[in-house]
């Protein structure tokens, strides 16, 4: 009880303090759970990250779910994201209610007019960020810009994508093991 | 019936968006604004700005937002933002001991690296299909994603920053 507490806390004043998403929360995260509570070592942060990342669905979620695991099981889990979702779920919700309200006022207007384009560039910048970081050489350029086209143009759904990459990666790895 | 093809669309979401908040974008749009019209393209783009600036994880406050202005009360927001966590919380909870140990095998690392690539095809039409009309009104739009792109890209400023200052540049440019 007492753990589950604790867990929601500590997991609901991090996605309080933090702006910016998941990737700015880790600082924190390790501040309070390394540093602070000691309920892991570094080496087990880094691998819970890890898997955080690698698992589906949203980072800083699955580190709640991780760690919430490790203290107090399922409940623990529970709780752990229950924190680290509500202060954003509140807080969305007043300004979508709010927004509502306000969307047809012209100042509202004018500014939603300055940062579309830019919200548009803002998703523009990781595609060549991660392009780096993924590897991406001559060889496998066409990977991201046959997925580009089918999803921009013939509005194939991301799920196949990421199933049909899977799947390949899955059997090129396999193939490459077996020579 | 909407709060049940809510859950399963975040559901689905949940389950197979790899690749953090960005990539979500492109699977927020191709179910939410395509295939289902809860929102118009113009609402869409709000929607990723509003929850850039706002704490906590993108992704949540994407569901959150989306839940709620799919349905217009508070209980589409609680659905989407269930429904988008439950898959992970399941999977993990369930197999979470056996992928510690077992993350770094070649099998795993294998479907992760074919994904990534494909990921950054995702974000990349994310942002071919807001490159559009509605955000796009006219040259002074080309400037202010122009000047965005390259204070990010530069790390000049950070995601927060640039919106801002975006935000102050529409209310006086226009």
């Amino acid at each position: 009880m007492q753990k589950c507490f604790s867990l929601f806390y500590v997991f609901a004043k991090i996605g309080l303090f933090t702006l910016g998403g998941g990737y700015a929360m880790l600082p924190l995260m390790e501040q309070e759970l390394v540093d602070k509570r000691k309920w892991l070592t570094r080496a087990d942060f880094l691998d819970t990250v890890a898997l955080a990342q690698a698992a589906p669905g949203i980072m800083a979620a699955n580190v709640a779910i991780l760690v919430g695991y490790r203290r107090a099981r399922t409940w623990g889990s529970i709780c752990a994201i229950s924190g680290a979702v509500l202060p954003s779920f509140v807080i969305i919700l007043l300004i979508a209610v709010f927004f509502r309200a306000y969307q047809d006022n012209p100042i509202v207007n004018r500014l939603f007019k300055g940062i579309r384009p830019a919200v548009v560039a803002l998703i523009a910048v990781p595609v060549f960020r991660l392009a780096k970081t993924a590897n991406i050489g001559w060889k496998t350029v066409w990977i991201p810009v046959a997925v580009a086209l089918l999803v921009w143009l013939l509005n194939v759904s991301p799920v196949y994508i990421i199933l049909v990459a899977g799947i390949g990666g899955y059997w090129y790895a396999a193939r490459r093991e077996s020579k | 019936m909407i709060y049940l093809r809510l859950f399963i669309t975040f559901f689905k979401i949940g389950l197979f968006n790899f690749g953090g908040g960005y990539a979500m974008i492109s699977f927020l749009q191709n179910e939410v604004v395509f295939k289902r019209a809860w929102l118009t393209t113009t609402q869409f783009t709000d929607l990723v700005a509003i929850s850039q600036v706002t704490p906590g994880p993108v992704g949540i406050n994407m569901a959150t937002y989306a839940g709620y202005t799919a349905v217009g009360d508070v209980w589409g927001s609680v659905i989407a933002t269930i429904a988008l966590c439950l898959p992970s919380l399941i999977l993990l909870i369930l197999l979470g001991k056996w992928l510690y140990q077992h993350q770094s095998s070649s099998h795993i690392q294998g479907v992760l690296a074919g994904i990534r690539p494909a990921v950054v095809g995702l974000i990349a039409a994310a942002a071919l299909v807001l490159c559009n009309r509605e955000n796009f009104v006219d040259y002074k739009s080309i400037l202010f994603f122009l000047v965005s792109f390259i204070l990010v890209w530069t790390r000049k400023a950070g995601p927060i920053l640039v919106l801002v200052l975006s935000a102050c540049g529409g209310i006086l440019m226009y």
